[in-house]
């Protein structure tokens, strides 16, 4: 898989109260969802992104509430994927369970600034960045997770077997 | 080489005959939940996979607690999406209206979550049943449903941390400012993917409220789950109320720990975590005079029948004051009515509290105590995050009951020794 894509970066701890705040959790629908994407983090986002953008975290993203509502929105907001330091274990097993690409990358977010294009290879295991002559590697993707995606998430997965 | 409770119990649910930290294993679920918030997701998976009976309509508990009573049309539908489900599936753990509790108070009251047991909820603070000696752990509404579909599900065995702790708590300190005090000694990640082991005769003496209220905020460290060695206070809490067979495990003396972490107990005073994040803990000492417009009192953290009678023994005979808004959630209709027949109910009433019905609602900033722009609220929840219980500029100050109340009569955040 290769994505291409500008980033908005975040900081450390963003947890799923900021991703998507629990006054829109009336509804599971995506697109509604997707509306108030990253709204506790950053009001503006939403209206800014474009379609196959790239979110890049620091440590712990998506702590706190096991709520799929985060993952749902991101995905459902066009974010073609989430790069950062580390996941918050029940973020990463819904991001992976329900299909949005998640990379671990210990480097990336300290060396570039936010509105950088970014390319990620996932078969290379590694990020390039435009303008930068320099790359950035991606923590492995366990084999299981690398299954999950392949089935299509967790619950093709399941139906398959 | 010894096992821990937590592989222990793992394993007990799997075929293997041996298991390490890191290993993919897929484990049979003994209780799968949901609510009105995460349960329609689950169904919508469920029903988009063809599933058309749960894996055991005994093992499966579904309970609106989040956005109930109704707070709006979109929450009713929730609920009516989950409650038709359970009639469908004839699903026997099923909880609206006037037998509904917050979750987490709610199941292991019951009897519905047992020592040993392994426990999957689609709710982070599932992990509060490490309390009993299960395996209990929070995850996502397709892990929920494919749970409620299979029966099992897949984890990665996690690495343990052993927390001993000793000496004897300080008059009004309890376990959540136990939690608390570690949560800002090792950081919000400082137990990611991990297992949280308390132990240590700080914790042996620790009554069965408090230990709940130390496993619920495990996942505010990161951990995976957080677990209590059952011991006689387990057995006592659970032989009145258990309707199934149930195990004590115990982690073997050669259990391998990747950290252990000693904790000298005897001068730990009240803690409170600052905005916005769990582990931004002071001790009360030096968190006064922080002026507040809400107290609540409650949740799946606090909101049990102890908590509720440290609060009302601070608020007898006096009143909040005038510009703060205290709430009370007692957490069941269990604890609603024991707390009628002691006459907490009235004290809290004398003190100017408005007392809810049983609801998460406040706590995650749904209803039934929201706060505006500016607004401080001192709370007996678990998370203080940016926005959690309304405005993105409001502020949530966590603390345990004492705190609480003792804020809610002088206006500001106090301990009740100023009282």
């Amino acid at each position: 898989m290769i994505l291409k894509g500008r980033v908005w970066k975040f900081g450390d701890n963003i947890d799923t109260d900021a991703i998507i705040p629990a006054r829109h959790l009336n509804t599971s629908d995506p697109a509604q969802l997707a509306r108030h994407c990253m709204e506790d983090a950053d009001p503006a986002f939403i209206t800014r992104m474009k379609p196959g953008d790239i979110i890049v975290g620091g440590e712990n993203f998506g702590c706190g509430s096991s709520r799929e509502h985060a993952p749902i929105a991101i995905k459902a907001a066009g974010i073609s994927c989430v790069v950062a330091k580390s996941f918050a274990r029940i973020f990463y097993r819904n991001a992976f369970n329900m299909g949005l690409p998640i990379f671990e990358s210990r480097d990336l977010a300290d060396a570039i600034a936010e509105g950088a294009r970014i390319s990620l290879d996932s078969a290379q295991g590694s990020i390039t960045v435009e303008g930068l002559d320099r790359k950035f590697s991606i923590s492995p993707i366990p084999p299981f997770m690398e299954q999950l995606i392949a089935d299509g998430g967790l619950m093709k997965h399941i139906a398959g077997k | 080489m010894g096992y821990t409770i937590t592989e222990k119990i793992l394993m007990a649910h799997t075929d293997l005959k041996e298991i390490a930290p890191g290993r993919l294993i897929n484990a049979r679920v003994d209780i799968a939940l949901g609510n009105d918030i995460t349960a329609p997701i689950a169904i919508r998976e469920f029903r988009a996979a063809g599933g058309k009976k749960v894996f055991d309509r005994d093992r499966v508990a579904l309970v609106l607690d989040h956005f109930t009573p109704n707070k709006d049309i979109d929450s009713a539908q929730q609920c009516k999406t989950v409650r038709e489900f359970a009639f469908e599936h004839g699903v026997t753990h099923f909880y609206e209206g006037g037998q509904v509790g917050v979750e987490h108070a709610l199941l292991p009251e019951k009897g519905i979550v047992l020592p040993g047991d392994l426990v999957i909820g689609a709710d982070s603070h599932t992990c509060t049943y490490g309390a009993l000696g299960a395996f209990a752990t929070g995850v996502g509404s397709t892990d929920l449903a494919a749970a409620m579909l299979t029966g099992e599900l897949w984890f990665k065995v996690p690495p343990s941390i052993k927390f001993v702790i000793y000496g004897k708590l300080q008059k009004w300190v309890s376990g959540k400012d136990l939690i608390l005090h570690i949560i800002g000694r090792i950081g919000v990640d400082g137990a990611l993917y991990s297992a949280m082991e308390f132990t240590g005769e700080t914790i042996r003496a620790l009554p069965m409220a408090d230990r709940l209220s130390m496993a619920n905020m495990a996942i505010e460290a990161g951990a995976k789950n957080g677990i209590f060695p059952p011991d006689e206070i387990t057995g006592e809490y659970v032989k009145p109320r258990a309707k199934r067979p149930y195990t004590f495990y115990t982690s073997d003396p050669d259990a391998v720990y990747a950290q252990t972490i000693e904790i000298d107990a005897s001068q730990l005073e009240l803690q409170v975590a600052f905005p916005h994040l769990p582990s931004n803990v002071r001790g009360i000492s030096q968190a006064g005079g922080v002026k507040i417009d809400q107290s609540l009192i409650g949740s799946c953290t606090n909101g049990r029948i102890e908590d509720l009678r440290v609060a009302a023994g601070i608020l007898k005979g006096r009143k909040a004051a005038p510009h703060v808004r205290l709430i009370v959630v007692p957490a069941t209709p269990l604890i609603y009515r024991q707390a009628l027949k002691e006459g907490l109910l009235e004290i809290f009433m004398d003190a100017g509290a408005v007392i809810s019905p049983p609801s998460c609602g406040a706590c995650l900033g749904g209803h039934l105590g929201i706060l505006a722009e500016g607004e401080k609220s001192v709370a007996t929840t678990n998370r203080n995050f940016v926005g959690r219980m309304g405005h993105p500029k409001s502020e949530v100050y966590l603390a345990g009951p004492a705190v609480a109340a003792a804020s809610a009569v002088l206006g500001r955040i106090a301990s009740p020794e100023e009282l």
